[in-house]
């Protein structure tokens, strides 16, 4: 039943926020056409500035991941995650999460095939992808896109996001699924 | 802090291809990467277009100011020196409602719109303000209601009750927001005063 709701709600959210969006423009005289074009081309200038970030960004992330020095610093890491009793086969999946998006799922789609879906440890990995962010990516390309430079505690409150996403998902899978 | 990072993520990343003997994956990584950078940004162009103009026919029809006023509570607590008619508050709630209903290709634009009203507020361009490491502290914790793409995977890999995990997920990412913005509040008006005090002494 629930599964049902919420594939409709997938369904239909973004037409419906698109009909809403015109619907209203139009009953209250926006001349609707005119209006788009003004935002969105701004759209092309916001993108283009955030070039030079993604590059390096992007750069500096494959280089760790495909010289194997991901694997060396999970490796090092695992003690510690263990101590905290996270499984170690997820810690590729906590590590890689704040820095990738796209190879945080591609760990969390490799765990759940590997260990099945309904196994802890794909349901752990399923929760903790859809819980935490690609917090580096967001920082620099949010920051980058306005030229602020110096971060402040912006960093160390995005790892914490990170941080506490990671443990709630460990304890309400455990508590529902262990 | 970033530089840091960074410098680590790259020298790091070279030393250990030269001791595994792979010095040569590096070259081809880096144009890689370079080229990367620069699809994914051609891809958000389009849909930073699209978002934009539907945010702005949102804005001249009223609704975003509309939303703005019925969230005010919340946001005069969480940004105290936003003021509370100022447009990038529309901005932020547009994103962090996209990242609730896991609309994460919507999300984007608007965030990127958010920081640049905020930029605006900002007396020290160079340096992000409270306000701005508030919002992306709500930005990366953001409750997520509908896992889609997990609940994607799930599916394509057979699973039993695919949705099972939607449940688990607003726990924990409902916590962690909550959690991360009360953080973000002791430290902005409490701790901080404090630490500085300390420091002093």
């Amino acid at each position: 039943m629930l599964e049902l709701i919420l594939n409709q709600v997938s369904r239909w959210a973004i037409p419906a926020l698109f009909f809403t969006f015109l619907f209203l423009g139009w009953v209250r005289r926006v001349p609707v056409y005119e209006a788009f074009i003004q935002g969105a081309s701004e759209g092309f200038y916001t993108a283009v500035r955030i070039i030079p970030y993604l590059v390096a960004m992007f750069v500096a992330i494959k280089v760790f991941r495909v010289s194997g020095a991901m694997e060396l610093l999970t490796r090092f890491l695992a003690p510690l995650l263990e101590l905290l009793g996270l499984p170690a086969e997820v810690f590729p999946l906590a590590v890689m999460r704040p820095l990738s998006g796209s190879s945080a799922l591609g760990i969390a789609t490799e765990l759940i095939k590997t260990h099945g879906p309904d196994s802890f440890i794909g349901r752990l990995a399923s929760v903790m992808q859809g819980t935490t962010d690609t917090t580096f990516f967001v920082l620099t390309i949010y920051f980058g896109s306005v030229g602020v430079k110096r971060y402040r505690h912006a960093v160390a409150l995005g790892l914490l996001a990170d941080l506490t996403g990671l443990f709630a998902s460990l304890l309400i899978c455990r508590h529902l699924f262990g | 802090m970033l530089n840091l990072i960074w410098l680590f993520l790259l020298l790091g990343g070279i030393s250990v291809a030269a001791l595994n003997g792979r010095i040569e994956l590096v070259t081809e990584t880096l144009f890689k990467g370079a080229n990367e950078g620069v699809r994914m940004c051609l891809d958000l162009i389009g849909l930073m277009a699209l978002w934009l103009g539907m945010l702005e026919i949102a804005r001249q029809a009223g609704l975003i100011r509309l939303v703005a006023r019925l969230v005010r509570p919340l946001t005069v607590l969480l940004f105290p020196e936003v003021p509370p008619r100022h447009p990038a508050l529309g901005a932020i709630i547009m994103n962090i409602s996209a990242n609730i209903l896991g609309l994460g290709n919507a999300a984007t634009p608007f965030g990127l719109k958010a920081m640049e009203e905020l930029q605006k507020l900002n007396p020290h361009p160079d340096t992000a303000s409270d306000a701005m490491c508030t919002f992306l502290a709500a930005n990366t914790s953001c409750l997520t209601l509908i896992p889609a793409t997990m609940i994607g995977v799930r599916v394509a890999a057979g699973s039993h009750n695919p949705t099972e995990i939607v449940g688990p997920t607003i726990f924990a990412t409902g916590f962690s927001m909550v959690f991360v913005l009360a953080v973000d509040f002791l430290w902005r008006n409490f701790l901080r005063a404090r630490f500085r005090r300390l420091k002093k002494c």
